[in-house]
């Protein structure tokens, strides 16, 4: 696992180091035109400072001697530790991947369940087209049109996670309840996508597992049928759901990354995607490196819950 | 007599199995999938969007890029009805005096009927000729006959003569009762906008229809792509298994624990950004690719692995074959059912791959055009409140994923033999 981390810090940090030009070109073309006269020497000195001319294995040795220390650089576009800038950002958006997660497992698998055991119904058939267009649609055009309606419906004001009067407000009841009537966007927009194909795989296994003899054997036996599909049935499709999570962990970044965008959310996603545009670095290759970390973290945790519900992937204890 | 009758029945069950046994494992997966009317609607639907993409310059009633800054964000025309015929009315602007905006409104005492095949912008075909004809189009002309009388256009506040002369506004009065009606530079008739104009008077509709040769493709030619790298990387990999395995393994264990859309912004900004539309264009499908072909090289990898230890592998190891030979005709083909359907179901993610990039800004760039680019300026919200035909690119977007997931279930179940 630490081999993977390390060879994703390899890659993040020779992507992000690809493009020709550097921040500091920026910050140069900004100073020129607001008239001030850098000298060739100038930018010599300025570039040999930050090291900006050394071969890319002396910069990266450099930035992860310090890196490991938690010491990730300093951001050229926002003049601030790079550390201190991800570290709140970083908070929110596995808060709110973890918490879309958790509720649209709440909300996959007895959906799953019931468009399973109620297979050509009607409300099988409008889960299933629910469920088609929770994949189908953008998700940064969900969060889009959620912005128009609670803009021109709800009269509520976009763009921000406060009101303008709770900006700087200690918290308290009153700025919770704002804090929820705007991050309700977002936690939408990540659930409907995750509930989609969460549904879509809980009703594939539970059919799948239904047409097992066991299943029948519990019937035949008597059982009653919610005992059979809960406790039978049930027990048994929840591995790929669980495996699924694999897959699910990095949709939900992804997802957050856009919508954050969309809706101007500080998380991770618009000053990941400005750090990239602007060269800053540092700041890109942390983002990409903590995103990655946090997926692999994901992946390890599916893992030993997988062994947990299912007894069959452990390893022999003996 | 009942002997022969007997062996006649034997005959022609020996007859119906050799016509069954006949059906190859192709035509069998072709039967299941027809029964599945969801999934062949999902594929007509595709070959017409594909259709409509190969003809979208004839299609659309103007060239994607034609400039007008007469018609900014000209809302959607309403078709109306007149006189038997198909017509849009004319339409008139005058300038908003608080938003400081055109307002348009129709006028159809100068409606125009909908003409087909009329001449208009030209557009070249296959690099060869240049064709203006367009499958429809309003021509200059007269005004209809029988058409209604001049809509009496609702003015904010009420004037009357007396408070006119001390109204500050009543310069724009003047201006709005002398509202111009902007006619179309090229063929001199008033403009048909069936989803209204961008910021730059330019037809969204011909852009959408434009834009579905980018979007269609381009998901299409990076899964091309990928399945060329997956299934080189999956099958050696399986099939030699030893360190180039492990190397292989490690290598897409590592791209799959960046999350993709991070990843593909990584390297689409890595991207140089003063490239030609058309290099841009495979350079996007490259980033695509580039982690696309990780999930299908494992998917094959497995199926290799599993055929390497059969029967007919050793005999055609034995019968001299060489390996090349033997994963091109011998396990390829064997696993090109499900390589099939694991493609058709990138297509889709790789569509909103590039249709997310490009509305961030880090995939097609304009001057080129398509769905995500088009998205991009639907990113303004207080735009979308005011001119809310600017989300209607998103629409074929959503039709075409979901078409793409449906075509993709079918093939699954239809490959898949124990499904009921």
């Amino acid at each position: 696992m630490i081999f993977v981390v390390a060879l994703v810090s390899v890659l993040g940090f020779i992507l992000i180091e690809l493009p020709p030009g550097s921040a500091l070109d920026t910050k140069i073309a900004q100073m020129r035109q607001s008239g001030g006269e850098i000298s060739q020497e100038q930018i010599k000195a300025l570039e040999d400072l930050y090291g900006l001319r050394d071969p890319i294995h002396v910069k990266y040795t450099k930035w992860i001697t310090r890196a490991v220390t938690g010491d990730f650089g300093q951001s050229f576009t926002m003049d601030m530790p790079v550390g201190a800038l991800i570290w709140s950002r970083l908070a929110f958006s596995i808060g709110l991947a973890v918490f879309s997660l958790l509720i649209s497992w709440g909300i996959s698998i007895p959906l799953g369940v019931y468009s399973a055991t109620h297979r050509h119904t009607i409300p099988d058939y409008v889960i299933q087209v629910l469920q088609f267009l929770g994949v189908a649609i953008p998700q940064f055009l969900f969060a889009l049109v959620l912005l128009v309606f609670s803009a021109s419906v709800l009269n509520q004001e976009v763009g921000t996670l406060f009101s303008r009067e709770f900006q700087n407000a200690p918290w308290s009841a009153a700025k919770l309840l704002d804090f929820l009537s705007h991050v309700w966007i977002p936690v939408v927009v990540l659930i409907a996508g995750g509930t989609a194909s969460l549904t879509r795989i809980m009703r594939a296994n539970l059919l799948d597992v239904l047409g097992q003899q066991y299943v029948q054997t519990a019937r035949s036996k008597g059982l009653h049928e919610t005992r059979v599909i809960w406790r039978h049935a049930v027990r048994n499709a929840l591995h790929p759901l669980v495996m699924a999570l694999g897959t699910t962990l990095p949709t939900l970044i992804s997802g957050e990354v856009v919508i954050s965008i969309v809706l101007n959310l500080p998380t991770t996603g618009p000053l990941y995607i400005r750090a990239l545009i602007q060269k800053d670095m540092y700041l890109g290759v942390t983002f990409l490196l903590m995103l990655s970390l946090l997926l692999i973290i994901g992946n390890l945790f599916a893992d030993l819950l997988l062994a947990w519900v299912d007894p069959r992937v452990r390893l022999d204890e003996s | 007599m009942s002997t022969a009758s007997a062996a006649l029945d034997a005959r022609e069950s020996e007859l119906e199995q050799q016509r069954s046994a006949e059906i190859s494992q192709w035509g069998l997966i072709w039967r299941r999938f027809a029964r599945n009317r969801l999934s062949v609607w999902a594929a007509w639907v595709l070959v017409a969007m594909y259709v409509v993409a190969a003809l979208a310059p004839f299609l659309a009633p103007y060239n994607a890029d034609r400039i007008d800054t007469n018609h900014s964000f000209a809302p959607p025309s309403t078709v109306r009805v007149i006189g038997g015929r198909l017509a849009v009315c004319a339409l008139e602007q005058d300038l908003d005096p608080f938003l400081l905006k055109w307002r348009y409104s129709d006028n159809c005492s100068q409606a125009r009927p909908i003409e087909f095949f009329v001449r208009g912008d030209p557009y070249g075909v296959l690099g060869i000729t240049t064709f203006n004809v367009h499958l429809f189009g309003v021509t200059a002309g007269l005004p209809m006959k029988g058409a209604p009388a001049p809509q009496v256009r609702a003015t904010p506040t009420p004037t009357s003569s007396s408070t006119a002369t001390s109204d500050p506004l009543a310069a724009f009065r003047i201006q709005q009762s002398a509202a111009v009606a902007p006619i179309d530079k090229v063929t001199n008739a008033p403009r048909i906008f069936l989803a209204g104009a961008d910021q730059q008077g330019r037809d969204v509709f011909s852009r959408i229809l434009e834009g579905s040769r980018v979007s269609l493709t381009v998901g299409l030619v990076g899964v091309l792509l990928s399945l060329t790298i997956g299934s080189i990387m999956g099958a050696t990999s399986g099939y030699v298994g030893g360190t180039w395995d492990d190397v292989i393994q490690r290598l897409i264990e590592v791209i799959r624990s960046v999350p993709t859309l991070p990843l593909w912004a990584a390297i689409a900004a890595a991207l140089p950004r003063t490239t030609t539309i058309v290099q841009r264009y495979f350079l996007i499908t490259l980033v695509l690719s580039l982690v696309g072909w990780t999930s299908l090289a494992r998917e094959l990898r497995g199926k290799v692995m599993a055929y390497r230890a059969l029967d007919y592998i050793a005999a055609a190891r034995l019968a001299g074959s060489s390996h090349l030979r033997i994963i091109l005709s011998h396990m390829l083909p064997n696993a090109a059912s499900h390589i099939i359907v694991v493609a058709t179901l990138a297509v889709p993610y790789s569509i909103l791959g590039e249709t997310t990039l490009s509305f961030l800004g880090l995939g097609m760039l304009p001057p080129a055009v398509s769905w995500g680019v088009l998205l991009k300026d639907a990113q303004q919200l207080d735009s979308i409140l005011i001119h809310p035909w600017m989300l209607l690119p998103a629409l074929p977007v959503i039709v075409t994923v979901a078409a793409y997931f449906l075509l993709g279930d079918g093939l699954r179940d239809a490959v898949d033999p124990y499904s009921s």
